[in-house]
């Protein structure tokens, strides 16, 4: 456990009461502490959860039994010392790309120069140049993620909260948006928390994975998966495939089970 | 995307559209040669249905005497006042519907009670409460055009994507200003549409209005001239209004079309 805690998430449930139907237990007493500056990935099978605690970390939802702090003080709605990526970008689409990124610029209250010379600086950082004054959808699915990463990152939260956000694109974009996110990462090191139900990008990315049990979701183990991540053979080592293995065998009982009870 | 290349590489600008015009409004040149030939060849009694060119030296006197221009104005400046305010109103009406509980509780009932009915039944009423004048008709046109500006907007902006909603507030803005800069756009589209449905039932509702009890306006003309006989003016009047409405609903289809370009 990392000493200095980032976010600790104490003892948290949470009940989904759909309309007209029975309510569903989502999360079932979880903790778990995220340190300073750390990587940290959420993985278990659809339906187990993680979405749901990450939202509660983002303050989308409310904690109603627990407590999640940040950085000692309670969680009471969503801020911009965290900064979230969703799975489908949620660009605004009646914006560019550079107004994307210039939107929560403006509400820090930078002077518009300033705005304009951050915004420029994010978008060239996620390989967008060029493409500022495209409208969401102009841009491939990559592309419209990587705004989504710029204008996240461009207000400089202090937490990265990312929900599946490499899930809508295709296999390559997906490996190539992985490194570019870790090199991102290694520049800016915030604390991150990757919500993910793919093994192989878990083990890629973060340094302590927390596996989740099929609905209702608990904190089933945390493996540490501290590997050199410049080296660019770690895909092929052993050392990495056997980490990959070991996860996926963690998993693997949770995935039939969230399958077997119909978890969309 | 295409297609979009293509015409404008192809083509010359307006000199390549124009005969993409005539093909497309080819039905109406042969209602009008079947309306002159059948007043013409006397199959219809020209005290039924002028020929259409004694229809148009009809409109020429009137425009050239000033009386279509003066009853032009003052019809126009009702249809405008009336649908206006019924724009502004129903789309403040809506989205506070959309976004406040208390709000919806309190003027759902009302709007479903009053949508269905037609709305040329008020026109004794609002003679009875506001007499002859511009008042009456402004504001039945503002009742008429109301309801249908107000669900457009209630539906847009109930369907604004929630995840939108979550990164306007996790870049910083408050819950007021996400309704207005993400509720409102979001709900744009179904709310441009709406209004167009507004706009034709505005025309309506300003001739029947004018038809019944006026001392001004087209409706007024009509009545008056097909009252009088004139009925070559009486038709000239009633292809007039059938133009400007067509005109306005074309324009505002172009106007749409500019507001939302970023669909593409």
């Amino acid at each position: 456990m990392p000493d200095a805690a980032h976010i600790v998430i104490d003892r948290v449930s949470h009940e989904y009461r759909p309309a007209r139907r029975r309510p569903v237990l989502a999360l079932d007493d979880v903790s778990l502490a995220v340190g300073e500056r750390e990587f940290l990935a959420l993985l278990g099978p659809s339906g187990c959860g993680k979405s749901t605690l990450l939202y509660l970390v983002g303050g989308f939802l409310p904690v109603e039994q627990g407590a999640i702090r940040v950085e000692g003080r309670a969680v009471d709605g969503p801020g911009p010392d965290r900064g979230i990526v969703f799975q489908h970008f949620a660009l605004f689409p009646w914006k560019t790309v550079m107004q994307n990124v210039l939107y929560g610029l403006e509400k820090k209250g930078l002077p518009r120069e300033e705005r304009l010379r951050v915004a420029r600086e994010f978008i060239e950082l996620v390989g967008l140049a060029g493409f500022e004054d495209s409208y969401p959808a102009q841009l491939s699915g990559g592309m419209k993620q990587r705004a989504a990463i710029a204008r996240t990152l461009a207000i400089d939260p202090s937490i990265l909260l990312m929900d599946e956000p490499f899930g809508a694109l295709d296999a390559q974009t997906r490996s190539l948006m992985q490194a570019e996110l870790l090199r991102i990462w290694q520049r800016s090191r915030k604390t991150v928390i990757f919500v993910t139900h793919d093994v192989q990008e878990a083990v890629f990315l973060a340094e302590r994975i927390a596996v989740m049990s099929a609905r209702p979701g608990h904190i089933k183990e945390i493996v540490e998966a501290r590997f050199d991540r410049a080296n660019p053979e770690l895909l092929r080592s052993r050392q990495f495939v056997e980490m990959v293995d070991h996860v996926w065998n963690l998993v693997r009982g949770e995935a039939i089970l969230a399958e077997r009870s119909g978890a969309a | 995307m295409t297609s979009e290349t293509v015409r404008v590489t192809s083509g010359t600008g307006i000199a390549n559209r124009i005969p993409a015009v005539v093909p497309r409004y080819l039905p109406l040149l042969l209602l009008a040669l079947g309306w002159e030939a059948l007043t013409r060849t006397g199959l219809v009694p020209t005290s039924a249905l002028p020929p259409l060119d004694t229809v148009a030296r009809a409109w020429y006197e009137l425009a050239s005497s000033g009386d279509l221009w003066t009853n032009g104005v003052a019809s126009m400046t009702r249809g405008a006042a009336g649908l206006g305010l019924a724009i502004a109103g129903g789309s403040l009406i809506g989205i506070l519907m959309a976004w406040y509980k208390p709000v919806r509780a309190a003027v759902n009932p009302i709007v479903q009670f009053f949508y269905p009915m037609p709305k040329s039944a008020l026109i004794p009423v609002m003679v009875l409460w506001l007499g002859f004048g511009d008042a009456s008709k402004v504001v039945l046109i503002f009742v008429g055009c109301l309801l249908p500006v107000t669900l457009a907007a209630f539906n847009g902006a109930r369907g604004t994507d929630e995840v939108l909603i979550w990164s306007a507030r996790s870049l910083g803005a408050s819950r007021a200003r996400v309704l207005w800069e993400i509720v409102l756009p979001s709900a744009l589209p179904e709310m441009l549409s709406g209004i167009r449905t507004a706009l034709a039932l505005s025309f309506v509702l300003l001739v029947s209005s004018e038809l019944i009890v006026a001392r001004q306006g087209f409706g007024y003309m009509i009545g008056w001239l097909g009252d009088g006989g004139a009925y070559d003016a009486m038709f000239a009047v009633v292809l007039t209004v059938a133009l400007l409405g067509f005109a306005a609903d074309r324009l505002y289809l172009m106007l749409v079309r500019r507001i939302l370009a970023w669909r593409e």
